[in-house]
């Protein structure tokens, strides 16, 4: 059926709820609301309120009751309406659900999703338009996914729910309903820990994820070059391999990512490049990114996200260095 | 032994009823005829901004914006009682008091169409910016009359918080740490009802806001917050108490309109909800009694609508002639210029901000 990612999303948490009962949603105005961007739209009347639980508005109280739930044998998943309000349940994450695991040895185990929005371009008010996924990335324990549409979205989410670690699900409000595509009615996963080769190329390689696969996407088919173009679609654990191997073929790397420049994803992907395929490049590594600064308001947005335009000119760049 | 929760009562008072009939045993002695009508007047001009903003939302001229309809009496009462001297730490819809407190209403504007110079806070407003992370604000305002102790002023702060974020740790946290230190602080509730789609019997178990003071040991009250007289009395009160200790306030209102221009309400409450709350109208109320009192009638009424209409659109049109300045953005970062931040700002200018 064709699905935008809002669909797709909502299609995959009913499928994880029918399948498992011991799935729960939880957050702000899930319920009867639908959400605010209707991702779980109709799930409180099939699944009832003790499944699809309108919390308190307290975040820490949402991400800490879910770390309680997975310890106790249920595999919650919460919804933080923004990106922005997940900092104040930080803690709960960096010194609960990143460490039971390691700190216990695998007797406790936290296998919950959280889910929230993330990013810009949707002229949304402060606070609304954070992209924070290195700051999760950072803590080891933690999955870090961050789809690109609606296919992805669903099998990533799917997979997600399968697995017995703590995933942090960020999902782009710009395409949460950009664009619809083929998505399976039925089960399927995508696999976590393995990037997407987009589109094959020789001339250089574009690594980006999330919002600014479009862009990325536009530019090359713009300027008509013959670019790889990589989705991580996991921000960490990293898939390191299918970077080096396509830095082997094209000896020119650009990273494109919305979150600010400075200690971005990008670093990570340079730096492992810089480690192990040095001699492969043909030309220094570029890098678009965010400013390093907080995210602009509504109306100074458009100079700072990255765009087509900002791509393209490095794209230029790149093949003439 | 275990017994069952706390069932104790909160006071409670109203000032003005909803038909204009005044408590005048309750009745605060320095509000006289003119300053009635003064506040009645802000009232009116802070719903006519509001509208005026929202149409503009509506016509693509503003970014999201968040509705004060029918909460007009707990910002006027509150900014009345207040002395110049004293705080004023909000979180995203106390519109009245921006306007009381004279904030220049283009920059207020310039706020909801989404540029950080309308967060930019004129001399002597002795008010934070806006803050959109629900509760956050709460122990800034505790700091904010610690510095007051410390710096042994004669102020008070004024922290907001709607029903909603008072179940944010945030907020407990900070009631609990102005009750330890004895701080001149008053929290108040904005209770409006809602939160986004959360009704107040589903946000908390608790029978009032107000009582959450109990447990962090301070005085609390509970008011008709659609009553800017019970406010107005109730803020006094606080500040004339706030050398020993803060205050919690419930100003008990209800929210008119959407939460924000991204909501629809009529997804989780029914409109004859709101409709029963038109009677209880905080302006209504008001110039009903000015009315009796032959302090007010509909030529002036008339009269004032159009001064207010023309002072909003002279804003909206300065507002309008802002031009944005990109450069601004990284030179606000730090109070100096990194290198590697001077790099991003050249680039960026050099190819016009990709433009
Ligand atoms: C920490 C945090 N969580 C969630 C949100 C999203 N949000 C904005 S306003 C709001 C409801 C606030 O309700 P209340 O405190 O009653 O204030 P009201 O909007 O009714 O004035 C929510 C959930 C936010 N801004 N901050
Ligand atoms: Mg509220």
């Amino acid at each position: 059926m064709q699905m935008n990612m809002v669909s797709a999303i909502n299609s995959a948490l009913d499928i994880a709820l029918k399948e498992n009962d011991d799935v729960v949603l939880l957050g702000e105005d899930i319920g009867k609301d639908g959400g605010v961007f209707r991702v779980t739209e109709g799930l409180m009347a099939k699944y009832g309120e003790d499944r699809v639980v309108d919390t308190p508005l307290a975040e820490s109280s949402i991400i800490g009751a879910a770390i309680g739930m997975a310890l106790a044998g249920m595999h919650p998943i919460p919804e933080i309406q923004f990106a922005g309000f997940m900092y104040i349940a930080y803690d709960q994450l960096v010194s609960h659900a990143a460490r039971f695991r390691s700190r216990t040895r695998g007797t406790l185990t936290v296998p919950m999703v959280v889910r929230t929005p993330v990013g810009g371009g949707v002229r949304a008010l402060e606070h609304h338009s954070e992209n924070p996924e290195v700051l999760y990335s950072h803590i080891g324990g933690l999955i870090v996914v961050e789809p690109s549409g609606p296919y992805d979205a669903k099998g990533l989410l799917l997979k997600a729910v399968k697995m017995q670690d703590p995933v942090v699900f960020l999902e782009p409000t710009r395409i949460y309903r950009l664009f619809r595509e083929e998505v399976p009615d039925g089960s399927y996963e995508v696999e976590i820990g393995k990037a997407n080769v987009l589109r094959q190329g020789s001339a250089l390689s574009i690594i980006t994820y999330g919002t600014m696969v479009q862009p990325v996407k536009n530019a090359v088919e713009k300027k008509g070059v013959d670019a790889e173009i990589i989705d991580m679609r996991t921000i960490n654990p990293i898939d390191e391999a299918t970077i080096l191997e396509s830095v082997k073929k094209t000896g020119r790397v650009l990273i494109v990512h919305e979150a600010p420049l400075s200690y971005g994803a990008g670093a990570e992907v340079a730096a492992r490049i810089a480690e192990k395929a040095l001699y492969e490049l043909q030309a220094p590594v570029m890098r678009v990114a965010g400013p390093s600064m907080p995210y602009p308001f509504p109306a100074y947005e458009g100079y700072a996200t990255p765009n087509e335009k900002r791509i393209g000119d490095a794209i230029d760049k790149l093949l003439s260095a | 032994m275990i017994s069952k929760a706390y069932e104790g009562s909160i006071d409670y008072f109203q000032v003005m009823d909803e038909g204009g009939n005044i408590d005048q045993s309750l009745f605060p002695k320095d509000v006289d005829d003119s300053k009635m009508v003064s506040m009645y007047k802000y009232m009116l001009l802070t719903r006519a901004l509001d509208a005026k903003i929202l149409s503009l939302q509506r016509q693509g001229r503003a970014a999201t914006y968040a509705p004060s309809l029918g909460e007009e009496a707990v910002h006027i009462g509150c900014a009345f009682a207040m002395r110049k001297q004293d705080f004023f730490v909000p979180n995203f819809r106390q519109h009245g008091m921006y306007v009381v407190r004279g904030f220049p209403l283009d920059r207020f504007i310039l706020y909801w169409k989404g540029f950080e110079e309308g967060d930019a806070v004129p001399q002597g407003f002795n008010g934070l910016s806006v803050s959109v992370p629900v509760g956050s604000q709460m122990p800034q305002g505790a700091g904010i009359a610690y510095a007051f102790k410390y710096k042994k002023r004669d102020a008070v702060a004024i922290a907001f918080v709607g029903d909603g974020g008072t179940s944010e740790g945030d907020f407990y946290e900070s009631m609990n740490f102005g009750g330890v230190f004895k701080l001149p602080l008053i929290g108040l509730i904005e209770n409006n009802q809602w939160a986004i789609s959360m009704p107040r019997n589903k946000q908390t178990a608790s029978k009032t806001l107000a009582q959450k003071g109990i447990a962090a040991g301070i005085a609390c009250v509970q008011v008709d917050g659609n009553d800017m007289l019970a406010v107005y009395k109730a803020v006094q009160d606080a500040i004339a108490n706030a050398k020993n200790g803060p205050t919690l306030i419930e100003a008990v209102t209800y929210r008119m309109g959407m939460h924000t221009t991204s909501d629809d309400p009529t997804k989780y409450r029914p409109d004859a909800d709101a409709e029963a709350w038109k009677k209880k109208d905080p302006i209504v109320r008001v110039r009903a009694y000015l009315t009796k009192k032959g302090l007010w009638n509909d030529v002036m009424e008339q009269q004032a609508n159009e001064e207010q209409l023309k002072q909003i659109d002279e804003a909206v049109a300065k507002a309008e002639a802002f031009k944005p300045d990109p450069k601004s953005m990284f030179e606000n970062v730090y109070s100096f210029m990194p290198e590697v931040l001077k790099q991003e700002e050249d680039a960026a200018e050099a190819a016009n901000f990709w433009r």
